[in-house]
């Protein structure tokens, strides 16, 4: 459980690190809270000869609601996003979601950056931001670009980040309605049986104005569900419409067996937990 | 104020003596980080050895190219059976009779096997030059499943002893298969099965695990080339065996052998045995002339070193319709992987199964147990347990309940009426066991009305229906469970270790101002020795505990003793403790008669004195005695205070305990949640109430862990699948219930002073509590038993074979 050799840089500007990534090529690794690259360090499963540390970077730790755009730095904890009162208000369901992250130790070093960039299908942050429609900041040798979060996954650790490129942030509208992130896990510290995030905002009309749901860990990547966030707006939420909800949810998930149990458990279990999200969510809208 | 104007209350309640409520004292230097670890060791000029592991569960290893590695700066050696065989140490033998690879003889048995030691100037350079042994395999089917071990194509484990038609535990009727033993009585078991009125009939397997303490297993060695001393520091729950063996293997004089247990973080059996590790740091620190530290990192501590539990169970229990159990039959398939390395006393390679009767009056019975090789990691230890107790206690606790289905009768009820009772203490065991005393209907009364039983069982009777009427997806279980462990190992007459009697022992020296040091042969893990075997001896010589000092773990000082598991420490090592300080006393009543001017026989013990017969006012106080002791000439009475005492007990002891456990399932996501916990505990005389209770706390959240959830599985290739704590189960706090913990008080009649051991107890009947509350659940949609470990998804494939989610 001892990582091989590798240099440790501590660039202190963004531009820096960029420049850096550059120099350095594909051996290069970035680092943020290193809560998934170091174990697979210490396993030797990832073995970079350059470490680019991000955390002397000022600039990538912030919070800022302005113009009713939420911006998180890239190197925000999880728990630097439960603790903070203007995204409680701003946005209720990252700091739901951020408690259900690993434990209180992991989430003082893991980051939002390193949640979203690392393309783990296990992590609970990416289908969140598919469910605000988050887009996230890439800075690279060629300047800055944003990506939608609802594109940003190709694959398990595939996604459309380019190797030189560094996610700086991310950005999501001020969202107002019901939320909730239900999740299923074995215990404290696990990553997701089946987890969903959903928003629903009601209409004057008592209708469903807005609609959002996404999961996590049920396929190779975050999981966002335009058919079923869309059949929600247009019907409404009532018992029939969560089922179609549902049913439409779940005949896209793909989830594979592992030590959490086999894929017709976890697609019961995605089921119960997207239903009871949606009512939570609604109950709250 | 003085001594005089204290009552016998105060003074007896300044000792801190028996039943006292006791701060551990050991804890201040835990809670400020100020342990001493075996890892904590610096020395100078100390190298680090570092395992080159198997990848494969079964291979032949071809060649071994160590060039590379040795070639990388700072590499010292790389060791591998080669080089060990000249010294006849690539093999050692196990604690059960069998032997064990050191380093890959050949073939490699079990995935994580250790192939070759590297040895470095740090941890670092060691575990960069692993990368660099090239080791050439040739892979080999993997056997995973016992069942299949004496199939005709079985792959051949253990060529080395192939050929050898008899083991160490009788005869061998295939090559994979380690030994049968047998208990009771098998016709007449087999007769009643025939013709009883009930017969109930089920496979309750107890999958394997780990005893994962929090610190993992690790050494270190140093030879002293100039006066030929070896000392060895490590992870010892028994360091005077280590000591003996690390002589026979070495052929070093045992007088020049020094073993040592510092502080250990948890041992729950995982560190009774001997590692490959121990062996190879010894054997780089002769080479070298260099101290070597070997420690495990998570990964290599669940998958090397040693295992517990995996014993598949078949059972069948006669009764009578009424629901008195008229015989009990089982067979125990044992899968001891790689090599027979249990650690159990010689006698019982099944350890103390045969007290699978558990609490019931049981005529007749049958045990046997076969061993099996299989290309898993070795061990089958006592996770905190007596020898395969807690496989004895799950296996019939959960026949019961599975009589209770067959006869329709409420298991608390079938459970009452099947009991010894109190009067047949000492009872004859149809295995073969002496139960020294018990009250099992008071404790179960009492638990049962704790929890208000009837009314639990009206609520759950509801449930089921608001359930079958769609009102509802949870279920609600009780888990019940009556449990009597078998603790104290033991008698010399039938228990030993190696060869040695598994005795224990104590010595004290009282100091000229009244303090007083006692060491022991046992050795702490966590346990709180160092303040409760000073309550014991408090209690016997009048000293408070607070000044007396316990020391165990040093074999240079301590007195030879067979170390902690299986709940002996307090039996037996607490037993010699009170022993020695009766002896203190003894010397002492005649130092005190002198000192008063009175006949040996004038004087009597008064709590911390002794006081002249008829005349309260005329005493002497131990700690006068103890300076008179030291500065004084008495006649015919040496000089000094000292003691010591080997105790052999006559008897196991037999504590025992009623757990409740009421769970609510939910059905859908197969998520169970701990309403309520009662555990009632007799252990005999308590010598610290709060050491108890939190000992019952550790235990009970141990057992949630593997009734729940943790567990070491393989899949068919022989690849372990829970190498790490992602997968692995251990508890934090958020997952632990609140426990509501009591206790009936039935001293053991032999001990000295009644105790009984009750650190093992709470893991020995909580996991069938928490276990039946997940069957209890299913019991009225058709489930007679479902396996451990009850996940989430075991419990969802449970409800939805029960067609649940239809």
């Amino acid at each position: 459980m001892i990582p091989g050799r590798f240099e440790y840089h501590q660039p202190e500007s963004l531009d820096a690190a960029v420049g850096l990534l550059g120099k350095l090529g594909e051996d290069a690794r970035v680092i943020a809270g290193g809560h998934s690259l170091i174990p697979m360090m210490k396993l030797r499963l990832a073995m970079p000869e350059h470490l680019v540390d991000l955390k002397a970077i000022t600039d990538l730790k912030h919070i800022t609601v302005d113009g009713g755009v939420i911006s998180i730095g890239a190197m925000t904890t999880q728990a630097e996003l439960i603790g903070s009162a203007e995204l409680a208000l701003a946005a209720p369901i990252v700091k739901e979601t951020a408690l259900q992250i690993a434990d209180p130790q992991i989430r003082y070093q893991g980051t939002i950056g390193g949640n979203v960039a690392n393309g783990d299908p296990g992590n609970d942050m990416p289908a969140l931001m598919q469910c605000l429609d988050a887009s996230f900041v890439l800075q690279g040798p060629d300047g800055q670009r944003e990506v939608s979060a609802r594109e940003f996954y190709e694959a398990a650790y595939f996604t459309a980040r380019e190797d030189l490129e560094i996610l700086s942030a991310v950005k999501f509208a001020v969202c107002s309605g019901g939320y909730a992130y239900e999740k299923q896990k074995r215990k404290i510290g696990d990553y997701a049986t089946a987890a969903a995030a959903v928003l629903l905002t009601k209409g004057g009309d008592g209708g469903c104005s807005h609609a959002a749901i996404a999961l996590t860990n049920l396929a190779d990547t975050p999981l966002y569900c335009e058919e079923a966030s869309n059949s929600l707006m247009q019907s409404g939420v009532d018992a029939a419409s969560i089922d179609g909800a549902v049913a439409s949810c779940m005949s896209i998930i793909e989830p594979v067996e592992d030590n959490r149990g086999p894929a017709e458990f976890k697609k019961h279990a995605a089921s119960m937990v997207l239903r009871r999200a949606i009512e939570l969510a609604w109950s709250r809208a | 104020m003085s001594v005089e104007a204290e009552t016998i209350e105060q003074r007896t309640a300044a000792l801190k003596g028996l039943g006292t409520s006791r701060k551990r004292v050991e804890d201040s230097r835990f809670t400020q980080g100020k342990g001493n670890y075996v890892d904590d060791l610096k020395m100078p000029n100390m190298l680090f050895g570092d395992f080159v592991r198997s990848q494969h569960a079964h291979a032949y290893v071809k060649s071994i190219d160590t060039s590379a590695a040795l070639a990388l700066p700072g590499v010292i050696a790389v060791l591998t059976a080669k080089d060990l065989e000249p010294l006849s140490l690539h093999w050692m033998p196990t604690l059960a009779g069998d032997k064990q690879m050191v380093l890959a003889d050949g073939k490699v048995l079990f995935q994580g096997q250790e192939v070759a030691f590297v040895v470095a100037e740090d941890r670092y350079i060691a575990a960069d030059a692993i990368d660099l042994v090239k080791v050439e395999y040739e892979e080999l089917p993997a056997l995973v499943d016992p069942f299949k071990a004496e199939l005709p194509d079985a792959p051949i484990l253990r060529e080395d002893i192939a050929d050898n038609l008899e083991g160490a535990h009788g005869p061998r009727r295939h090559p994979n298969h380690i030994f049968t033993w047998e208990q009771g009585d098998k016709d007449a078991t087999e007769s009643i099965l025939a013709s009883a009125p009930v017969v109930a009939e089920e496979m309750v397997y107890y999958h394997r695990t780990h005893p994962c303490p929090l610190e993992t297993c690790g050494a270190v060695a140093s030879m002293d080339k100039v006066n030929g001393k070896l000392t060895l520091w490590g992870t010892f729950q028994a360091p005077h065996v280590v000591r003996t063996v690390a002589s026979l293997l070495s052929g070093i004089a045992e007088h020049n052998i020094r073993v040592v247990s510092p502080d250990i973080g948890g041992g729950f059996g995982n560190k009774v045995g001997v590692y490959p590790g121990y062996v190879c740091a010894i054997v780089a620190s002769i080479v070298t002339g260099q101290p070597v530290k070997w420690v495990e990192d998570r990964m290599e501590n669940l998958t090397s070193t040693a295992f517990a539990r995996d014993y598949h169970m078949q059972g069948k229990i006669a009764a009578t319709a009424e629901g008195k159990i008229l015989g009990l039959w089982c067979h125990t398939t044992a899968d001891h992987g790689a090599f027979d390395a249990c650690a159990d006393p010689t006698k019982y390679p099944a350890g103390f199964m045969n007290i699978c009767t558990g609490s019931y009056d049981i005529p007749t019975a049958y045990l046997a147990v076969d061993g099996i090789y299989t290309n898993k990691a070795p061990g089958g230890v006592a996770y905190r347990c007596s020898f395969r107790v807690t496989e004895a206690a799950y296996f019939i606790e959960r026949m019961i309940e599975v009589l209770a289905i067959k006869l329709n009768m409420d298991a608390a009820e079938l459970r009452s009426i099947n009991f010894i009772r109190k009067e047949q203490f000492p009872y004859q065991s149809a295995l073969g066991w002496e139960y020294d005393s018990g009250d099992y209907h008071s404790a179960w009364n009492k638990a049962l009305e704790a929890v208000n039983y009837k009314a639990l069982r009206a609520e759950q009777a509801k449930q089921v229906e608001a359930f079958k009427a769609g009102e509802t997806r949870k279920l609600m279980g009780i888990g019940l469970c009556h449990f009597t462990e078998i603790v104290g190992a033991g008698p010399v007459k039938n228990c030993d270790i190696l060869g040695m009697g598994m005795f224990d022992s104590c010595e004290i020296r009282i100091h000229p101002t009244g303090s007083a040091i006692a060491r022991l042969g046992t050795i702490s893990q966590g346990q709180g020795h160092a303040t409760t075997f000073a309550q014991i001896l408090a209690s016997e010589i009048g000293i408070s505990a607070d000044d007396i000092t316990i020391e165990e773990g040093d074999t240079d000082t301590a007195p030879y003793g067979l170390g902690t598991y299986g709940s002996r420490s307090t039996p037996v090592a607490g037993a010699a403790t009170a022993m020695a300080g009766r002896k203190i006393r003894a010397k002492a009543q005649m130092i005190a008669a002198y000192l008063l001017e009175v006949h040996d026989n004038d004087v009597e013990w008064e709590v911390d004195r002794f006081v002249v017969k008829g005349a309260p006012e005329r005493f002497k106080t131990m700690k006068e005695v103890a300076f008179a002791s030291y500065t004084q000439a008495i006649p015919g009475v040496e000089p000094g205070l000292e003691a010591v005492s080997y105790y052999d007990p006559p008897n196991m002891t037999y504590p025992f305990g009623a757990y409740i456990c009421v769970m609510d399932i939910d059905v859908d996501t197969g998520v169970s949640d701990i309403r309520q916990f009662f555990a009632l505990d007799d252990c005999g005389t308590r010598i610290n109430p709060m050491i108890i209770e939190g000992q019952v706390h550790g235990g009970l959240t141990e057992a949630l862990a593997i009734a729940l959830g943790q567990e070491i599985a393989y899949d068919e290739l022989g690849n372990v699948k829970t190498g790490s704590l992602m997968d692995f189960f251990i508890p934090t706090s958020w997952e632990t219930p609140n426990y509501t913990t009591d206790f009936t008080e039935t001293p053991s009649p032999h001990h000295p002073i009644g105790a009984k051991g009750v650190g093992e107890s709470p893991n020995v009947g909580g996991v069938p509590a928490f276990s039946n509350a997940i069957n209890d659940a299913f019991k009225a949609f058709g489930l007679t038993h479902t396996h451990m470990p009850h996940d989430h998804w075991r419990i969802w494939k449970t409800a939805n074979k029960l067609g649940l989610h239809a």
